[in-house]
């Protein structure tokens, strides 16, 4: 491809939003092939400081990325054409290893493509790799991940939070436009919040989980990470939407989130849980307190609510989710895929071997809590328990969305901690997503974009929604980005 | 002393094209593998979608035997690690089955009686671990995972293996009348546990019970059940306890063994499947099944005897197996056929042959329009029934009509009268002694003139006719 | 929770626990176990349990054939495979 015709410079490409970079593709300012080259080339030179990529697929993208190019000659451009972007690994990828962070799945090739990737594609997209991960999901810090730990772009002594810490990190860093993850009980919001970026978990149900590999099936959801409210909402219009492959998604028609999010702002009632507040750090609360003062002068209306059994979220999350991984883990087991043992004396040993060399500490203490929850005897006192908390959460939230439209506090109760702070600490870890899970189990959208900093590093606002009202969030999430600037903010290590 | 109790588990295996929760193919026989698609080999990130059909049949199942159809029933998982089961669960109905209670009648000697279902669920089939292929090795074939199964559970109510089998064999035939299972019983689409105790006799108390597994034929459930009545008679006789278990019956030795506690030592850990929602039973589709419902066996057996006046025996036999029920009314259509004879003739000379060539009704080479026709020339006289046998084998073996066998081989019976007279006289003229001793009471002689008529018109004589003629004729 | 169960339900999950680990697995067990006892705090009596986020029904699928063999794909880095068969060791039952 000649690329003395483009016009537009390359050397400033990374801090332009999907929603600039779209327009520069389709007015024939810039090429896919340079701006995947220009971003594959940043995450070679960047990258070893962060760790959070698994792998490039510098080949397949190049590819794809030319394809694309000729497509636009032609004077066909597809909706997001040519624009790089990173899937989280725990997504299938046909052709392409998917690992899910595990040894487990160190060589495994996808011979097919999750739906999230395959709507991508289809939209345009040009994968450049596979982010780093908690393996299997299961982490708030990815310090799980088989393949290392990733850092804070923001300091990389800092953790950057999990299981999308690699998604969240790269697009921070702005190696990447943007990119997928997924969210169990904070997976995306979390790491959203400690690295600075946006990243938004939709309705259960909103996007299809076919090839998303399953860590707890009737909590998990993809979603996305991107820099704006905007980009946000240009992505999830073309991941939603019902798939006859998931029997679990919607067929809620998906509104153009992009228009949605940009209507003239209205007024909104927005709910503060007071138990969100109670006992949260000083400095958190402050930061967050100002932006309710920023919000509020430019036409919210808050109120005060209660969501009293959100605090027991993380006690019903730590049932429902291993439960339910202890099932879905149970076909690594060496037979048809994966790591599978050498020099096994029977089908036993070749199970437990195999499993037990393929999995991380992490992942092995979920199997066992999550086995012992199901097992006869303690069926009642912890999963049907559990699933009962989450009936009470989930009838609070009802209530509450019938006076509010949105749900605003802090996405995380700190800013990121150190690598290692918290990795002897279960405990300690899972209360990292104390202000994330209730969302989870009860189905609930919700988003997480930067609301300022402590101890310079990035802080983030949670934006919780009724069930399909991601348009309402977006639209706050946009306005509010339209009156602030710490979606700009940029980490040094991320340069010019 | 003892008094044995025994309930079922059957697995029918559902004719559906595709699988439960996947679009790959649910044919037998295919090459190993070839069938087990993504979702069937558990890949990672593919999730099962329910096939529309399944329920269809189930719903069917249970509308026939009289149950309840569950709105709002669940799939759960049944979690155990074997390499036949790919994902490490066998997405099954636990809390709330499709179909709760419901029953059959069963027939035996003579007597009535009727056995309650406890329920039937959708499941899954697991694939095949193959471990005669490989010296230090299992091989693992996983084209039956995920074919669709209904597994029908009876309560505790036969007393002994003769009713076991009859139930077994009524829900046989259901389900092959309801068109939702081929019932092949070698491939396995039609398989069968036992759970069998004993108890003392009029006592309400059940003993401990041992599940015996898969069992694959008739025989071998009349067997395995007999044998291990007597097992377990041998050890409470002689004051000892029946360890509850699973065993595997063995056809080669008659016998049953333990597959070692393993299955009871595990814990299934059922819990709601995730991936799948709750099944909505449509009452409009209730309203068509129930609207298109073919007659069932029981049905069928009462208009048998009321309509056609069979004795209860022949109907029972023609009832059993829907295709040879249809077989029979096909014969009979528009014509005048006698019931009863077309009934015997089904009963003695094609089931007969049938059995001889393992053929089933769909493949029977003579079609029941041929068979109608063969039928009339008997009525009519044509032919003997002995010269039918004849032809019908001859039909059956090169599926030829019965009328070109017929008028090829030239073996139109003759019953023309004038032509009969000829031949009648002129073997009395020709066997003068013969006759004087017959006329002097040596009857037995008829028989030597039937045979010299016969041999003369080369077989075609019509006995009747030819019997009245010589009757008559050596009276003289 | 103790030792035994430990050893019970690894073995449910298949999941090898070395002697010097089981302490340590127990130790962080209970404290989840703690953690999670806290929900004890709510009456749930008369709750129904929840076990999906969204109150939908079930999709039904058409009954067709829409996938054919795809087995050397599915085998391809697979070299405990013969002949289209995967390879375990012998069972025994």
């Amino acid at each position: 491809m000649d690329t003395i015709k483009f016009q537009r410079s390359l050397t400033n490409m990374h801090n332009k939003t999907v929603s600039e970079l779209k327009k520069y593709i389709k007015e024939k300012e810039i090429s896919s092939l340079e701006l995947t080259k220009h971003f594959i080339d940043r995450v070679k030179n960047i990258d070893t400081q962060l760790n959070s990529f698994v792998s490039i697929t510098e080949e397949y993208a190049i590819t794809q990325a030319k394809k694309i190019d000729l497509e636009i000659s032609k004077g066909e451009v597809r909706p997001l054409a040519g624009i790089p972007l990173a899937q989280k690994d725990i997504f299938c990828t046909k052709d392409l290893k998917t690992t899910c962070g595990s040894r487990m799945l160190e060589n495994f090739i996808s011979p097919y493509d999750a739906t999230v990737v395959e709507k991508l594609n289809h939209a345009g997209m040009v994968i450049i790799g596979k982010t780093n991960m908690d393996e299997f999901a299961m982490g708030s810090s990815n310090e799980t991940s088989y393949f290392g730990e990733v850092k804070n772009p923001w300091n990389t002594e800092y953790v950057p939070g999990g299981s999308s810490g690699g998604s969240a990190a790269s697009v921070a860093a702005r190696l990447v436009p943007c990119s997928t993850g997924t969210d169990t009980g904070g997976s995306i919001r979390q790491p959203a919040s400690l690295t600075g970026v946006c990243g938004i978990k939709p309705t259960y149900g909103r996007v299809s989980r076919y090839g998303m590999i399953a860590f707890a099936s009737s909590l998990d959801q993809a979603g996305v990470f991107t820099r704006t409210a905007e980009d946000c909402a240009i992505l999830l219009t073309h991941i939603s939407g019902y798939d006859p492959k998931d029997s679990t998604s919607s067929r809620k028609e998906v509104p153009d989130y992009e228009k949605e999010c940009k209507k003239k702002f209205t007024n909104m009632v927005i709910g503060i849980p007071t138990e969100f507040l109670d006992g949260l750090d000083d400095e958190v609360k402050e930061v967050f307190e100002e932006n309710v003062k920023v919000l509020e002068k430019n036409g919210c209306t808050f109120k005060n609510i209660s969501l009293q059994s959100s605090k027991l979220g993380v006690s019903a999350y730590q049932v429902v989710a291993p439960a339910e991984c202890s099932s879905n883990l149970s076909r690594f087991d060496g037979v048809r895929f994966g790591h599978r043992a050498d020099s096994v004396k029977n089908i036993d040993d070749l199970y437990k071997k195999s499993r037990s060399e393929g999995f991380g500490q992490e992942v092995k203490r979920r199997i066992l809590i999550g086995t012992y929850a199901l097992s006869a005897g303690y069926y009642d006192a912890y999963y049907l328990k559990a699933q009962k908390i989450r009936k009470v959460i989930s009838n609070e939230f009802e209530q509450a969305f019938k006076e509010v439209d949105l749900i605003l506090g802090p996405t995380a109760p700190d800013c990121a901690f150190k690598l290692g702070e918290k990795t002897n600490d279960p405990i300690a870890m899972y209360l990292s997503d104390v202000f994330t899970v209730s969302t989870n189990l009860a189905g609930l959208p919700a988003m997480s974009l930067p609301m300022g900093f402590k101890n310079n590093l990035p802080l983030g606002l949670q934006i919780i929604g009724n069930h399909f009202d991601e348009s309402k969030i977006l639209s706050l999430a946009h306005h509010y980005q339209q009156i602030t600037d710490w979606h700009l903010k940029k980490p040094e290590i991320s340069g010019d | 002393m003892w008094e044995s109790v025994i309930g079922l588990e059957i697995h029918v295996q559902l004719n559906t094209k595709s699988k439960i929760f996947s679009p790959a193919s649910t044919d037998f026989g295919a090459p190993q593998n070839t069938q087990a698609c993504a979702i069937d080999l558990g890949m990672p990130g593919v999730l099962p979608v329910l096939n529309e059909e399944a329920v269809i049949m189930a719903v069917k199942f249970g509308i026939a035997v009289g149950s309840d159809i569950l709105d709002n029933s669940i799939f759960a998982r049944k979690n155990y690690f074997y390499p036949d089961l790919p994902k490490g669960y066998q997405i099954s109905q636990y809390e709330i089955p499709i179909v709760s209670g419901g029953c059959m009648e069963i027939i035996t000697n003579g007597k009535s009686k009727t056995i309650n279902l406890t329920r039937a669920h959708l499941e899954e089939d697991a694939g095949k671990s193959i471990h005669d292929l490989y010296p230090n090795e299992s091989a693992i074939d996983l084209n039956r995972a995920g074919t669709p199964l209904i597994e029908i559970v009876s309560e505790p109510e036969m007393a002994n293996a003769e009713e076991a089998v009859q139930y077994l064999k009524n829900i046989h035939s259901l389900v092959r009348y309801l068109g939702i299972s081929d019932g092949n019983m070698q491939e396995g689409s039609f398989r069968c546990d036992a759970n069998i105790s004993l108890k003392k006799k009029g006592s309400d108390i059940l003993g401990t019970r041992a599940e015996i597994k898969n069992i694959n034929s008739f025989k071998y459930v009349e067997s395995a059940i007999n044998h291990e009545i007597e097992r377990q008679t041998l050890i409470l006789d002689r004051g000892d306890k029946v360890t509850q278990e699973t065993r595997l019956y063995d056809p080669s030795k008659n016998e049953t063994r333990s597959m070692r506690s393993k299955v009871e030592a595990n814990d299934y850990r059922y819990f709601p499947d995730p991936d799948l929602l709750p099944i909505s039973i449509d009452q409009d589709l209730i309203k068509s099944i129930k609207d298109n419902m073919p007659e069932l066996p029981s049905a069928k057996k009462t208009r048998f005897i009321d309509q056609y006046g069979l004795n209860e025996y022949d109907t029972i036999i023609l009832v059993s197996d829907r295709d040879l029920s249809e077989y029979f009314e096909n014969v009979l259509e528009d014509s005048n056929l006698n019931p009863k004879m077309t009934a015997n003739w089904i009963i003695t000379e094609v089931l007969a042959l049938a059995k001889k060539t393992y053929l089933s009704v769909k493949d029977y080479p003579v079609t029941s329009d041929n068979l109608r026709d063969l039928l009339l020339y008997v009525m009519d006289e044509t032919i003997s029934s002995k010269q039918a046998k004849e032809v019908f084998e001859r039909m059956w073996e090169n599926k030829e009509n019965p009328r070109d066998i017929i008028e090829n081989e030239g073996m139109k019976q003759i019953s023309d009268i004038n032509e009969l007279d000829k031949i009648v006289d002129n073997i009395i003229k020709n066997n003068y002694k013969s006759v004087k001793e017959y006329q002097s009471g040596k009857d037995k002689l008829l028989g030597f003139f039937v045979g010299q008529v016969m041999k003369e018109t080369k077989g075609q004589g019509n006995p009747k006719i030819v019997n009245q003629l010589l009757k008559e004729k050596l009276k003289k | 929770m103790n030792k035994e169960t430990i050893i019970k339900i690894s073995d449910l999950a298949k999941i090898d626990i070395k002697d010097d680990q089981i302490d340590d697995i127990l130790t962080s067990l209970e404290k989840i176990l703690n953690l999670v006892d806290e929900m004890n705090s709510v009456d749930t009596d008369n709750v129904t349990p929840m076990s999906h986020p969204l109150n939908l029904k079930q999709e039904l699928r058409k009954d067709e054939i829409k996938v054919f063999n795809e087995r050397e794909l599915f085998q391809k880095n697979n070299e405990h495979t013969d002949n289209g068969y995967y390879k375990v060791p012998k069972i025994i039952d």
